[in-house]
């Protein structure tokens, strides 16, 4: 009791008043100056959070973008982490790799990079007539203006097809405000350049986890595969894979977290533009207090974004649970 | 059990104690005033380090003539700063506030409004006082101002076949001349993609996004729909094109890159294309009229005072330092802003004569929106502008008016 007081002391005071403290504040309508916790601060009950939800206005419009933008970012990024990680992982293991040490590094070089300085490299690399651009021509692709282009993949893919609007039945207004459309837009083209710049940064840490997990497992249960005549595939998809499930549930678990916390780089790269199809319920939590005062609705997008969080790893939990014969 | 009920008590404890702490946090109504000698706390949004150099200096003087101390720092983003300062009670007590932000400020209580308090106050144009007026109130003094005005590419205008006495002051002369330099294979017009350039067009039409006080929606009338329109010809038969289309970021480096006969721009131009197009020749002409009147936008900044701070007398005399004739014009040839002292014009014209079209705007300009709450509001509807060649303006501005109606609305 005695020995745990000193971290009680201190998570209370740095992690569970905080939060209650912004509990609080999300239900007032603070406007940011001097103390949330007078009697001049008017409570406001859950406005804030209905106004996000069931008012149809520009704040619930607002929300319904950034909460879409960040699903497919979500959709998108998390499985392509794990599988670049898994892959990176998988071939360093290999003993036979010549320079092991030079590939380990290199590929964790990003993650330890600032995210900061890395999406400043990107935006160089993803202008107009930056890198990237320059090297799709010289396959003849006259490539987007990538942090000016606001369309969604899916909406392109349509136009390619000479789908250019909404097909009338789609042109109805969807859940919370938004048309389907809007809703089955896909991440615009800028987005996808973040998109590319976070798989790129983040794999690098996921394989490192990846690769202590295969370092770790047991060299009987290979052995005693080949002895059985499994193949490559097999015993990768029979042997490696399964004892590597708590592992993807860290990766997985830590990659909804990461993704759907996503601030950084949008502060960097694109503040929210262009058309709002960057902003994401994080950016647009500190938008709404640090530049609107509106300190009470910006700190219930994020306690909105916490349940978002909790509910995706709980299901996540379930989907990965050990299946008991029966 | 027990164990669990002491824990819990430890944590209970703790939670306690901190809030106890918490009485940092309590707001001392009017925060005791000082006299004497003060220690000023300058926050500044500097446009580069000339500026910078130039206000710590101007500090500097004050501060030694005065008997003060002054320390000036530059900001990264003065926005987040300040919002910062004001929720943590540290605000610094003097700095900078632009127009557009200012209403946020002033209807939550965080600026002194000392206005009037200044010497000679009606000397600042009009045009800049109202931006920096709410709920009747003059608040803060501004800084220096900026218009917009149209400039005209000199090698390109004549290759169009284009002489001095062509230069547009209506709209149906501007769409004239457009269309006679498309003719000639130039694109005629690079127009920023913003409410702060179609604006423009907006009030030469004679509407706006709101009423003069503040309080009223009034984006859906009849004048802005003409505006917009107009806007959407031209970007329609591609006599105006947007930055991006022209693979810019604005419309300065379009017009620097000799891609456009014309654009609209402020008076920075100037610096930016000494800077970075030093060959280009260009003239500066007032915007033309519309149906209405003539009409430009004017963008400043404020010299902001904290309503916590605990020198406001001394700040007083430091902004009335800052804002004196001789003291805008040593700024102007500093770092190249206009002085908003009507005062300082004449010195001004006749050491700059070539932007007496941006000065001579301060007359007909108007200021950004000064009600709270409008970033968002006005970012969407900056978004609508940004497909306003393919889009309904009607329905544009129709969505402005209802979201503009339910901000000032709460």
């Amino acid at each position: 009791m005695l020995f745990v007081a000193p971290v009680v002391l201190i998570l209370g005071v740095f992690l569970l008043l905080p939060i209650l403290m912004a509990l609080w504040v999300s239900l007032t309508g603070w406007n940011g100056q001097g103390s949330p916790f007078t009697g001049d601060v008017p409570f406001v009950g859950t406005d804030n959070y209905t106004r996000l939800f069931t008012e149809d206005g520009l704040a619930r419009q607002d929300f319904m973008t950034s909460i879409r933008n960040n699903l497919y970012f979500v959709l998108l990024v998390v499985p392509a982490q794990t599988a670049l990680a898994l892959a990176l992982a998988l071939v360093i293991d290999k003993r036979m790799l010549k320079g092991k040490v030079f590939f380990r590094t290199a590929f964790y070089f990003p993650s330890v990079t600032s995210s900061v300085a890395i999406s400043v490299v990107f935006l160089f690399m993803f202008a107009n007539s930056g890198a990237v651009n320059s090297l799709l021509g010289a396959f003849g692709i006259d490539g987007p203006q990538w942090f000016a282009d606001s369309r969604g993949v899916v909406h392109v893919l349509l136009g390619a097809v000479g789908v250019d609007t909404a097909p009338a039945a789609h042109d109805s207004v969807g859940p919370f405000g938004l048309t389907w459309w809007d809703w089955l837009s896909g991440p615009s083209v800028a987005m996808c350049a973040i998109i590319a710049l976070v798989i790129w940064t983040t794999s690098g840490t996921f394989m490192l986890m990846f690769l202590a997990a295969l370092q770790n497992l047991p060299k009987q249960l290979d052995e005693a595969s080949l002895i059985d005549g499994a193949n490559r595939w097999q015993h990768l998809r029979y042997v490696t894979l399964p004892q590597l499930r708590p592992t993807f549930f860290l990766v997985l678990t830590l990659g909804l977290i990461g993704t759907w916390q996503v601030f950084d780089q949008i502060y960097v790269m694109s503040q929210g533009n262009p058309a709002k199809t960057t902003l994401t319920p994080a950016f647009l939590s500190y938008r709404t207090a640090f530049r609107e005062f509106e300190y009470g609705s910006g700190a219930a997008i994020s306690f909105v974004l916490f349940l978002i969080i909790v509910a995706m790893t709980l299901f996540q939990r379930w989907i990965l649970r050990e299946r008991r014969p029966s | 059990m027990i164990r669990r009920t002491a824990l819990a008590a430890v944590a209970a404890g703790a939670l306690l104690a901190s809030t106890a702490c918490g009485g940092g946090f309590d707001d001392s109504a009017d925060a005791g005033q000082q006299t004497g000698p003060a220690s000023l706390q300058i926050l500044i949004a500097s446009s580069g380090q000339a500026e910078t150099k130039a206000v710590q200096d101007a500090a500097a003087d004050w501060a030694s003539s005065s008997g003060n101390t002054a320390t000036v720092t530059p900001a990264q983003d003065i926005a987040q700063q300040l919002g910062q300062a004001f929720a943590g009670d540290s605000a610094p007590d003097v700095f900078y506030v632009d127009a557009f932000r200012f209403a946020d400020y002033a209807k939550v209580g965080a600026l002194e409004p000392y206005g009037d308090k200044l010497s000679n106050p009606d000397d600042f144009y009009q045009s800049l006082r109202t931006p920096f007026t709410y709920d009747g109130k003059f608040y803060c003094a501004p800084k220096d101002f900026s218009t917009l005005a149209l400039q005209i590419n000199t090698d390109l205008w004549t290759k169009a076949g284009l002489s001095d006495g062509d230069v547009p002051t209506t709209w149906d002369q501007l769409t004239a001349v457009s269309q006679k330099i498309k003719s000639a294979g130039i694109v005629p017009l690079a127009l920023g993609d913003t409410r702060d350039r179609i604006g423009a067009f907006m009030v030469q039409a004679g509407g706006w996004i709101i009423s003069p006080d503040g309080k009223q929606a009034t984006a859906d009338t009849p004048e802005n729909l003409q505006a917009l329109q107009y806007v959407q010809s031209l970007l329609k038969q591609g006599l105006a094109q947007y930055p991006k289309q022209l693979d810019a970021g604005w419309s300065g480096e379009a017009f620097g890159k000799g891609k456009t006969a014309m654009t609209i721009e402020g008076n920075w131009i100037k610096g930016a294309l000494q800077a970075d197009y030093p060959n280009i020749k260009y003239t500066v002409h007032p915007l033309p009229a519309g149906p209405k009147a003539q009409g430009t936008l004017s963008f400043t900044q404020c010299w902001g005072i904290s309503a916590k701070s605990r020198y406001k007398d001394q700040a007083i005399k430091f902004v009335e330092a800052m804002t004196t004739v001789d003291q805008q014009m040593t700024a102007a040839k500093a770092f190249g802003v206009m002085p908003s002292r009507q005062s300082a014009s004449a010195q001004y014209i006749q050491l700059f004569p070539a932007d007496k079209p941006f000065i001579d705007g301060a007359a007909y300009a108007h200021g950004p929106v000064n009600a709270p709450k409008m970033d968002s509001v006005l970012g969407d509807f900056d978004t609508g502008l940004q497909g306003l060649a393919n889009g309904d303006p009607k329905a544009l501005l129709a969505r402005v008016q209802k979201n503009t109606e339910s901000v000032l609305g709460q």
